[in-house]
């Protein structure tokens, strides 16, 4: 986590996580080369990072505790290509003694931190975009590539542009039928694709406070869909108990100073906010709900690193229980990680999607990457709770996919069309 | 380092083109060899990208290149599509540290004026671009110090081997 440097600047949280990392007073613009708290990569692009850890003639990484990989994005293997890619991942993660999470046990952002692998205060690199999710726990956490991945795993280090920070503060009360995706959506529609490009998130304010730390993972999930290279908030006594709930290391929460300098300040009242969607086949075509009511659906997926968590499923289950899934679509479902589908199975929501006629998956990417567990086909429409709905995301450029929170979909499931969860409520 | 090549704009969208759309998730998994990944780059955009390039080309687009996923293999499927150099207004950040890191210069500047087809030469040193078919010049960006470091050295890969780690 790296030892508290002081400044006579007033300074955000990124340039305070980056200082302690590096040892200098890092100001937003300098480059920075970074000691690394922990380290991942997924069976998509770990492949690639092990033929860079080969060419660079490396024998050994730096530190095995520090790395671990996942095998979630094609998981199970569909086809014999990605086995290939499977078994080499497996082979590398023996020899180098590292932690492998393979097949079942969850997405990558979900067990980083629910394994206890980051803590607040942590810089942590994952090849894999949507690495920025542990900005929710105040954790400097972004996506990187695969070469800089086996640089990572070689020296501990990475090359880091300390960067500009954009505030996000969130106003008034939540309405009832709207969730953290929500929040995001809307965010991302405002600023656009590339609004944060170069720069950190730090997102507060009431609703944050109030909202889980399940919920606050969504947000900073997305950070990367407006091009931010971190979505961070602080460490308030909710995320600190959460930590402490599933990890043993001792946490350096960082908060930004009073006066830290920000290219940008937002104020967003989420009182009167409707549920939102984001049209194909981007992110930031992001409308109201109202103007896409009725579109019929013939696919809903609910779960992704996005929105696969317990309170994800347990809001679908809330609005399914006792209904079934129109007869012209299907849902498929696919929880984070191995513990939420346990703990679903606990306290019931996992039997209740199952017989509103839910389709489950193994816990992993499901089929938000486009690999296997749902390709849709030409012309059909699906509603997900995912973060990317890119033409050919789910694996036919012919589809069309809609962004959407949890409720939003387990209301269209029961119409068969993009359907108001606030009526279900 | 001075390029030459012709320019190649894919077809139907010019800003916030994503790396699903360089190389879709359904060939990232399944193939290996970069020659035959770089067959599939921009398929789901413009299918006949692929068919229109000769070794040293450009590719050139708007605003947001690159945006999405951290997969290199995106970068290396235009690297071995045989294009020298990519041309945008402005990078998504995993995307732009990704190319430098395979050694493919991404450079920013004003790509409004290039058509498909014209040809260009694009001077790094001096910082010139000359589009020769429309016989005029646009400027390009300073890169920064690091980037010409990596550029110099061939990627990040000749980088760890020359140095044994980051000497930027």
């Amino acid at each position: 986590m790296g030892k508290n440097t002081r400044s006579e600047r007033s300074r955000t949280i990124a340039e305070k996580i980056l200082s302690n990392h590096s040892g200098m007073d890092a100001k937003a613009g300098d480059i920075v080369i970074a000691d690394l708290d922990f380290m991942i990569g997924q069976d998509g692009t770990s492949g690639v990072a092990i033929d860079s850890f080969r060419k660079m003639n490396a024998k050994k990484v730096f530190d095995p505790a520090k790395i671990a990989i996942i095998i979630d994005h094609s998981s199970p293997s569909p086809n014999e290509g990605v086995s290939a890619i499977h078994k080499k991942i497996r082979e590398f993660a023996k020899e180098q003694g590292i932690t492998l999470y393979d097949i079942g046990c969850g997405v990558c952002h979900q067990l980083t931190p629910e394994q206890g692998h980051c803590v607040p205060g942590d810089l942590v690199i994952g090849a894999d975009s949507h690495t920025c999710t542990y900005g929710a726990i105040n954790v400097f956490s972004t996506g990187i590539g695969s070469t800089d991945l086996a640089a990572g795993w070689i020296s501990g280090k990475l090359w880091f542009k300390v960067p500009e920070t954009m505030k996000v503060i969130y106003k008034g009360k939540m309405p009832k039928g709207i969730y953290s995706k929500d929040l995001i959506l809307n965010l991302i529609g405002k600023i656009r694709a590339d609004g944060a490009t170069y720069l950190a998130l730090e997102i507060e304010g009431s609703p944050i406070d109030e909202m889980s730390v399940d919920a606050r993972f969504t947000i900073s999930n997305m950070a990367i869909e407006c091009g931010a290279k971190a979505g961070l908030m602080r460490a308030d006594s909710k995320a600190l108990d959460w930590v402490k709930k599933h990890s043993r290391r001792k946490p350096n929460p960082q908060e930004a100073d009073k006066d830290a300098k920000y290219k940008e300040i937002i104020e967003i009242d989420v009182s009167k906010l409707e549920p939102q969607i984001a049209k194909p086949h981007t992110v930031d075509n992001v409308c109201p709900i109202a103007e896409v009511l009725g579109t019929p659906i013939q696919q809903g997926y609910i779960g992704t690193c996005t929105n696969g968590r317990l309170e994800d499923f347990q809001i679908a289950a809330k609005i399914l229980k006792g209904k079934k899934v129109h007869r012209d679509c299907r849902l498929i479902i696919a929880p984070a990680s191995k513990d939420i589908l346990m703990d679903m199975i606990k306290d019931g929501t996992f039997q209740i999607l199952l017989e509103s006629g839910a389709a489950s998956v193994t816990p992993g990417c499901g089929p938000c990457v486009g690999t296997h567990n749902g390709v849709p086909s030409d012309g059909e429409n699906v509603i997900s709770t995912a973060n990317r709905n890119f033409k050919g995301r789910m694996g036919n450029p012919n589809a069309f996919i809609y962004l959407a929170s949890p409720a939003t979909v387990a209301a269209s499931m029961i119409e068969g069309k993009i359907a108001d969860p606030r009526k279900y409520l | 380092m001075t390029l030459t090549g012709k320019a190649h704009i894919p077809k139907k969208q010019k800003d916030d083109i994503n790396t699903d759309y360089i190389i879709s998730g359904r060939y990232k998994f399944k193939i290996q060899d970069p020659n035959e990944l770089a067959k599939h780059v921009m398929e789901d955009l413009d299918p006949e990208f692929y068919g229109r390039l000769q070794k040293g080309d450009f590719l050139v687009a708007g605003k947001n290149f690159g945006c999405g996923s951290s997969r290199e293999q995106a970068p290396q499927a235009i690297k071995y599509a045989g294009i020298s150099a990519v041309l945008a207004k402005s990078f998504a950040r995993i995307f732009y540290r990704n190319c430098f890191n395979l050694g493919l210069p991404a450079i920013e500047c004003d790509t409004d004026g290039i058509e498909e087809g014209d040809e260009l030469e694009v001077d790094l040193n001096s910082g010139i671009i000359k589009n020769k078919t429309k016989g005029r010049e646009i400027k390009i960006s300073p890169l920064p110090r690091t980037m010409q470091v990596l550029l110099a050295d061939g990627g990040l890969v000749e980088h760890f081997k020359k140095h044994g780690g980051f000497k930027l």
